[in-house]
């Protein structure tokens, strides 16, 4: 049947999964039929899901052994719960037995499930931790955002302690949601409802113009498959010494930006010379924007 | 010889009342302009109580300024009017009932208006004169309903009333003419006053005023439809549509409706169809409204020319892509036609649209117990036009279907309603009897609010198949072959399985199984446009979507 | 929530496969899972949806379901978001196709 391309964002975890991996390479880990579901949920009478939200398995991808994890945005958001935290975690803790030459993360989801509460909290933490584990062992935590919930909360943390992050325009990347802003601060300073204001404060743009995420790509599975595959077997060094050039960069960010009231601000300072723009330029055209900009992390 | 009567009857009452409220209205304008902000002083001179009044409200286009003026006068000189407008939907059309101004309507459509308009007229405010299809309305406007003032809007004038009506022509030339030649006053609210109009559309001479408005005309975009909210389901169904109608009959001039099932249909156009070797062979001569959905099929070529009678073009809908490539790529695109100087409604062909409601003879409505909305121009497109005639493949082939007839062959307009089994909230479709009847005593109308009438219904299409009621011999037949793609609604659950399968046998009912459709593509893959962002990549960036469907 | 369990007779072939998942778990929508299991030639269902008080109807849409497919030693569980008969049917038709699929 004839499809323009496979969209990201619309596609289920597997069909993100099937896309990414070699043709019949995926093996799953505690799939569906196990039946591993919340133990919580049905205390609190609503349904469950087989895999708990989140697809866990190894593969290859251009031949090479990758261990991968895809958030289900669809069930509950995409939030992680006991269940679902315990699989990502498990996963990372593998990648230091296997040494894959990547983990890669799938994320779609606005953070901890609420209501499995210490749980979702406890398992975040985890998440966390096992991921630095396999980056301290040598292997790259890939990130690829650009699902309908974006990446928020406990796991945007996640995220940006990974080595590289692939997104696409429709992706989100922020620790507070556009809601939870609107109300802690009022509506005047953020109104979740205008939706170019949101991408402009935390859509995969802006997030690449400030150099927070490593690679924009249009809304195609195989261009989020091409572009995973590019950092692939190159991890990122993790030590003091990053670590300090890190906070540098930083410091030196919130020194440059620190008085701009919208996204176009600072874009304009990055040496835009059409922040207006910016937001309907297609992914070869952004991209296009940022090496003339000299690229890198500011 | 005739005795002469005693007292001659005038015979130019009209005339003079026109001059009278002129003369009076000129004290507020500069030859035909008015003062703004004389507006509505303007207004209590030259609006007499009692009197029939026009606010253009089409679909889209709304003389908003003069609607809101109207709702600002005093009821000491203006009150009682009788208000016959087509489309109520902004809240200064029920001001004026709520303090008094108007007391009497004759309308078509309230659309989100329409529950606020069901208080009112238990309150006694609004005396529903009738709800009306269009060409009810606007042919009563040249018969008894004519308005004695009518306010329209147009993009601009000149000093001598000249208007140029922009892409959005609307309803305007019905009501100009049926006001202007009988001797109405008609007022029209511009964007714009210019020196030299681009094209005169209404000439001066029929325009008594013109007013500059403060903000440009509003504009609904009610005709865009994101195609992120479109369902596998939906999708499903149009694929049953393409394979058991489309393709069956050969359906190359039609209609559709402006609903989300519609829209799945024009999306999977250069996919689906396209790939079942359709192109050319159906849908090629489209009369819509101007849904942005139709770009991918306009712009594969699939849909040769599309005919419509308005536009979203400020807010961007598809006639603001579609005026400038007939600008700039007329080779391309000669047959579009986004300006129209009549309003053409009994044109349509065959229908294709949706509704909540179908009873067991097939009759259907959208008027549910708590709301008065009215149809809009359903009930024209979805009737048989019993006068008209001609030799399409799809005519002829709806007309040999057609049972129940003498030996005498005639065609059939097709006439098609897609629906759900199940709507919002797990409510069925499906009813042994429509709200429709309530309704009718509820508000004491003379006949039960139908949209379109059972029999002139020829499909029904929901996700389980098609009911093809042309091959329906009797009424029984034809009850079972609608139970038959009820679904699991009580109506359906009630279905007699045996005369089911013997219909299904005839080819009265259809599943997807026998219409060649294969489920496992129902899915969104198979929307040339999954959102309202490739919508724009489709035009090549000419569409100018509303910013309430951007994230960007 | 209400927890539904059903059987039926068994009219065609074993599966081509050992399982197939169909949907997902949200509003509106609802996750099929279709794996082959020794029933002695009949057929099983387990549902779990969030809406209460439409069993008849889960009873009428599943045996259409393994009437229309000729399915045995199948068993169906299917977590719900309370999705429309429509919505159900088309993902058990999907799984379906998936499971008979040998080349898949």
């Amino acid at each position: 049947m004839r499809v323009a391309r496979h969209s990201f964002y619309e596609a289920t975890a597997r069909k993100r999964i099937d896309g990414l991996l070699d043709a019949g390479s995926f093996r799953e880990f505690c799939g569906p039929a196990a039946r591993i579901v919340s133990p919580h949920l049905p205390a609190l009478g609503m349904p469950v899901a087989f895999d708990d939200g989140v697809v866990v398995g190894e593969g290859t991808i251009d031949g090479r052994p990758v261990l991968v994890a895809a958030q289900e945005g669809g069930f509950m958001g995409g939030a992680v719960g006991e269940v679902h935290g315990a699989k990502i975690t498990g996963l990372l803790e593998r990648a230091l037995d296997v040494k894959p030459d990547a983990a890669i993360l799938l994320l779609d989801t606005g953070g901890v499930r609420l209501h499995e509460a210490n749980a979702g909290l406890v398992a975040m933490g985890e998440i966390q931790r096992a991921a630095l584990s396999a980056r301290h062992a040598g292997v790259p935590v890939i990130v690829a955002i650009g699902g309908k919930n974006g990446c928020y909360g406990g796991m945007s943390i996640v995220a940006r302690s990974c080595d590289w992050i692939v997104a696409s325009e429709e992706g989100r990347l922020s620790i507070s949601g556009p809601e939870v802003i609107e109300t802690v601060e009022g509506i005047e300073e953020f109104d979740a409802q205008d939706r170019a204001l949101v991408w402009r404060t935390m859509g995969a743009k802006h997030r690449r113009l400030i150099g927070e995420i490593d690679a924009l790509v249009a809304d195609d599975v195989e261009a989020f498959r091409t572009a995973i595959l590019g950092f692939v077997g190159r991890p990122r060094p993790l030590d003091l010494d990053a670590l300090e050039a890190e906070h540098e960069m930083l410091s030196r960010r919130l020194e440059r930006f620190w008085d701009c009231a919208d996204g176009r601000d600072v874009w304009a300072r990055l040496g835009v010379n059409d922040p207006a723009s910016v937001p309907a330029l297609d992914a070869a055209g952004f991209n296009g924007l940022v090496d003339a900009l000299s690229g890198g992390r500011p | 010889m005739l005795e002469t009567a005693k007292t001659a009857r005038v015979w130019d009452t009209l005339e003079r009342s026109y001059r009278a409220r002129i003369e009076r209205g000129a004290a507020f304008a500069d030859g035909k302009t008015v003062r703004r902000d004389e507006i509505v002083s303007f207004l209590e001179a030259v609006i007499e109580p009692g009197d029939r009044v026009c606010i253009e409200g089409n679909n889209q286009k709304h003389a908003d300024f003069l609607a809101s003026s109207l709702a600002k006068t005093s009821t000491d000189a203006i009150r009682d009017l009788h208000i016959v407008q087509s489309n109520i939907a902004l809240p200064p059309h029920l001001d004026v009932f709520e303090r008094g101004t108007a007391r009497r309507l004759d309308f078509c459509y309230a659309g989100p208006q329409g529950l606020r308009m069901a208080r009112l007229v238990g309150e006694g405010k609004i005396e529903v004169g009738a709800i009306h299809t269009y060409l009810e309305l606007y042919s009563r406007y040249f018969c008894d309903l004519t308005p004695h003032v009518s306010f329209v809007a147009a993009d601009a004038a000149d000093a001598d009333g000249n208007l140029y009506t922009g892409p959005n022509t609307e309803d305007t030339p019905a009501i100009v003419e049926a006001t202007a030649f009988k001797s109405g006053v008609l007022i029209a609210q511009v964007n714009r006053l210019v020196d030299k109009v681009p094209r005169v559309d209404v000439p001066g001479d029929w325009v008594s005023f013109v007013v500059e408005a403060p903000k440009p005309h509003y504009i609904e975009p009610i005709f865009t439809r994101d195609p992120a909210v479109i369902t596998e389901v939906q999708v499903l169904m149009a694929m049953m549509v393409i394979r058991g109608i489309y393709e069956k009959y050969g359906v190359t001039r039609l209609n559709h409706g402006i609903g989300f099932d519609t829209a799945a249909i024009e999306l999977i156009l250069p996919t689906y169809a396209q790939d079942l070797g359709l192109k050319g062979k159906i849908c090629q001569y489209m009369s819509v409204n101007p849904c942005p959905t139709l770009i991918p099929a306009i712009e594969s070529g699939f849909v040769e020319s599309i005919h419509c009678a308005g536009s979203e073009t400020r807010h961007g809908g598809l006639y603001g892509g579609a005026l400038r490539r007939v600008l700039h790529r007329p080779r391309r695109h000669d047959a579009l036609e986004p300006h129209l100087l009549s309003a053409r409604r009994p044109l349509f062909r065959s229908l294709i649209g949706s509704t909540l409601q179908i009873d067991l003879e097939g009759n259907s409505s959208t008027a549910t117990l708590s709301r008065i909305t009215g149809f809009g121009g359903a009930p024209n497109f979805g009737s048989e036009s019993r006068a008209r005639r001609h030799g399409s493949e799809a005519w002829l082939k709806a007309g040999r279907e057609q049972r129940l007839s003498g030996e005498m062959p005639r065609g059939r307009k097709l006439v098609v309603q897609i629906v759900e089994t199940f709507g919002d909230g797990m409510s069925p479709t499906f009813v042994e009897r429509l709200d429709a009847w309530e309704l009718q005593k509820t508000f004491d109308m003379p006949l039960p609010p139908v949209m379109v009438y059972g029999d002139d219904l020829t499909h029904l299409v929901t996700e389980e198949g098609i009911a093809n009621l042309l091959l329906c011999d009797t009424m029984e037949e034809r009850e079972q072959a609608i139970r038959g793609v009820a679904g699991y609604t009580p109506v359906g659950m009630k279905r007699d399985r045996e005369m089911v399968a013997r219909l299904r046998e005839k080819g009265a009912v259809q599943y997807a199984d026998d219409l060649g459709v294969d489920k496992r593509f129902a899915t969104r893959d198979l929307l040339a446009a999954r959102s309202i962002k490739d919508l724009v990549a489709w035009s090549g960036g000419l569409y100018d979507p509303p910013s309430r469907f951007r994230n960007w | 929530m209400e927890h539904l369990e059903f059987d039926y007779d068994g009219t065609g072939e074993k599966p081509a496969r050992a399982l197939a998942l169909a949907g997902v778990v949200g509003s509106g929508n609802l996750e099929v899972l279709i794996e082959a299991a020794d029933l002695g030639g009949r057929c099983a269902a387990v549902v779990d949806t969030s809406v209460r008080g439409f069993g008849e109807t889960w009873r009428q849409v599943l045996a259409d379901f393994f009437a229309r497919h000729g399915l045995s030693d199948v068993r169906v569980s299917i977590n719900d978001g309370g999705a429309t008969p429509a919505v159900v049917s088309l993902r058990l038709d999907q799984a379906a196709a998936e499971i008979k699929d040998a080349q898949a």
